[in-house]
Formats: structure tokens, sequence, C-alpha cells
């Protein structure tokens, strides 16, 4: 049987390797020299934080694969990220609404999980807790200037968050392995976690003159392994270079 | 920033860092911004990524006043002829060992 904390850091970890991996489509593609800097660098922290999830995933598995093979020998129906993260990134505005849902997530599971009876999550948890929280700033200021800046900006950053409302529904999915984890005290109760993230999401965005969507969530299955079409054409790309090349050091 | 550039340019902002341990913020660079908040932001992720300071401050840039080339001359040649404002002018005391 898998271990249930096998599957809850994977989970996590992909979340940030997949959103890391998109953030890092625009290095090169940034609207101006310092934007394209900071989206390298957070995208850097959130493969920082995947490293992180994914060893200690390999440590708990305990089979030889370690955090690199995880992240490149896996297809994507061992993929556990939420779909969200795995959308192409669509125009800046897109970008910048998703960086926002999904920080807000991250800070607020990342808070939560800094509690953790489990010391190294707690750990791990804490660290990235910290990085949480600048991505949340770094989001939020950009939302709320092409939210509130000019109709074109107004109208492709209200058209970016209709388009994500409804996948955010699966941030807060839960199954056995959180309630598994959640017995120990070792995870949050994600549940918990919605209400605080929507009032915040909610502040930043009305804040940017946008318009909450009413549209129903969609019934989403990225953490059981069930993706978009977009995911394997990602990993495709993300993958290459180290299925080519096994066991290449530079 | 009064002025808004009709260019696709954002607004130049002078980045000064303080670096860890105290010690006065020292210019690290320049970085482009549209407003404040964001200056800091670009100027914490071009400057400050690898433990390079403890504070920012960001300043824009035609905000500050600087002397011209042409001021050098009368700005500074002075000082060059008046050996005695440097301490090394003065000697040393006898029964001063440690300088």
């Amino acid at each position: 049987m898998i271990p249930p904390l096998f599957e809850y850091l994977v989970r996590h970890g992909d979340d940030r390797l997949v959103l890391g991996h998109r953030l890092s489509e625009w290095c090169g593609h940034g609207p101006i020299l310092e934007e394209d800097i900071a989206m390298a660098n957070i995208s850097l922290d959130l493969l920082g934080q995947a490293t992180m999830f994914l060893k200690l995933a390999s440590q708990v598995e305990g089979q030889g694969r370690d955090e690199d093979t995880l992240a490149f020998w896996r297809d994507e129906r061992e993929f556990r990220n939420v779909e969200l993260v795995e959308l192409p990134r669509g125009d800046f505005g897109v970008t910048m609404v998703r960086q926002l849902l999904f920080s807000a997530f991250a800070y607020h599971h990342l808070e939560a999980l800094a509690r953790s009876t489990h010391t190294e999550l707690a750990g791990i948890a804490a660290k990235a807790h910290k990085e949480s929280r600048y991505h949340l700033r770094h989001a939020a200021e950009w939302v709320l200037r092409l939210g509130d800046g000019t109709e074109e900006s107004h109208a492709r950053t209200q058209a970016a968050l209709d388009q994500l409302w409804p996948w955010t529904g699966e941030l807060f999915f839960q199954d056995d392995v959180d309630r598994a984890l959640q017995a120990e005290g070792a995870a949050p109760d994600l549940e918990s976690l919605r209400a605080p993230w929507e009032t915040m999401v909610t502040e930043q965005l009305v804040k940017g003159t946008l318009v909450m969507p009413i549209a129903p969530m969609r019934m989403t299955g990225g953490r059981t392994g069930r993706h978009t079409e977009h995911l394997g054409h990602m990993l495709a790309e993300m993958q290459i270079v180290a299925r080519s090349h096994p066991g290449a050091k530079w | 920033m009064s002025e808004v550039s009709s260019s696709s340019q954002w607004p130049l902002w002078e980045v000064f860092t303080q670096p860890p341990g105290g010690g006065p913020h020292e210019h690290a660079g320049s970085v482009h911004a549209p407003d404040a908040e964001l200056a800091l932001q670009n100027a914490r992720d071009t400057y400050t990524r690898r433990g390079e300071a403890v504070s920012i401050w960001v300043v824009p840039s035609d905000a500050i006043v600087a002397s011209s080339p042409g001021d050098a001359g009368p700005f500074f040649e002075p000082g060059n002829e008046k050996p005695y404002r440097h301490p090394q002018f003065y000697k040393v005391p006898r029964g001063v060992k440690v300088f």
C-alpha cells in the first residue's frame, strides 16, 4: 500500500513543480526585464519547494526513487497536482490571477502545515510559507494594477478570473490520504482553509475592481491522476532532456 | 511620479541596499517600475536574492540631484592641495605605539 504521507507530499510537491514550470515558460518573454526576473525567481522558489516535498516523499517511499526520478520519470497519470496549475500560462493576466489564487491557498495551507506533528514536514512548510508571503504580495499587487488599470487590462484580467475560478475547487479536495494524516495531526483539514482563502482572494480581486465569478466549480481529478490534455504536453517538454540522457551529469 | 511617460518605458528608480550587519545603504543599481511598491519588489528581485541586503530604499531617479562633470574642478580639486585635512599629515606623537 502506498503510504498516505508519500501521496500527500507528491500532491503538494507536484503543485509546485508544475506551477514552477509554467511560470518558467515566461523566462525571456516577460513584459519587462524586471518582471521577467521576478517570475523566474518565483519559479525557482516553487522548484525549490517541489524539491523539498519530493525529496521527503522519496525518503518516505524508500524505493530508491530520488526527487529527480520522481520529477522526470513519472508519467502524466502519476502526477498528483491540481489541474489549476497545469493549464497553459495564457497571457500575463491569466498568469498573475493564477499566481494569486494559488499563492493565497499556499499561504494558508503552509501556515497550517507548519504546525504539523511531522517535524520534517513542518520544517518544509515553515520555510515555504515565508516564500509564499512574497509570492502572494507580488501577485496581489499585479492583479490590483491590471484589474484597476486600463480598459484592456481590466477586461483581460476579468476574463482570466472567469476562466480560472471554476478550477479552484480542487485546491480543497480531500480523501482518505488527507484524513489519515489529519488523524495523526500531521496535516490540516483543507476544508477549514476554504473560508479564509476565499476572504483573502475576494478582498484582493474586489480591490482590483474585478467581479467575483458565480460559476460552479468543475469536477476535477488531478489529485488522483486524471489531468487535462495540457499536462502531457508540458511534461514532454519538461522531461525530454532527462529522458534523452539518462543519468547525465552537469 | 508626476509625469506619465508617453513611451512604453516605465520610470527609472535608483536602488540602495543595506548589507547584513548594518552599515549605510549603498547604491546597488536601478530598476524600471510603474510605481513605488513595484519598484521595491523589482529591486528585491533584482538585487537582493542572494542575501545581499536587509533593507532596500528606492528613489525616483529624477529626484536625485547630481553634480555635473563640469563641476568636478571647483567641487573636488581644492581638497587636493590641502594635505593637512588628512590625518596622515600629522606626525604620530612619541609614546603612541598602536596606530
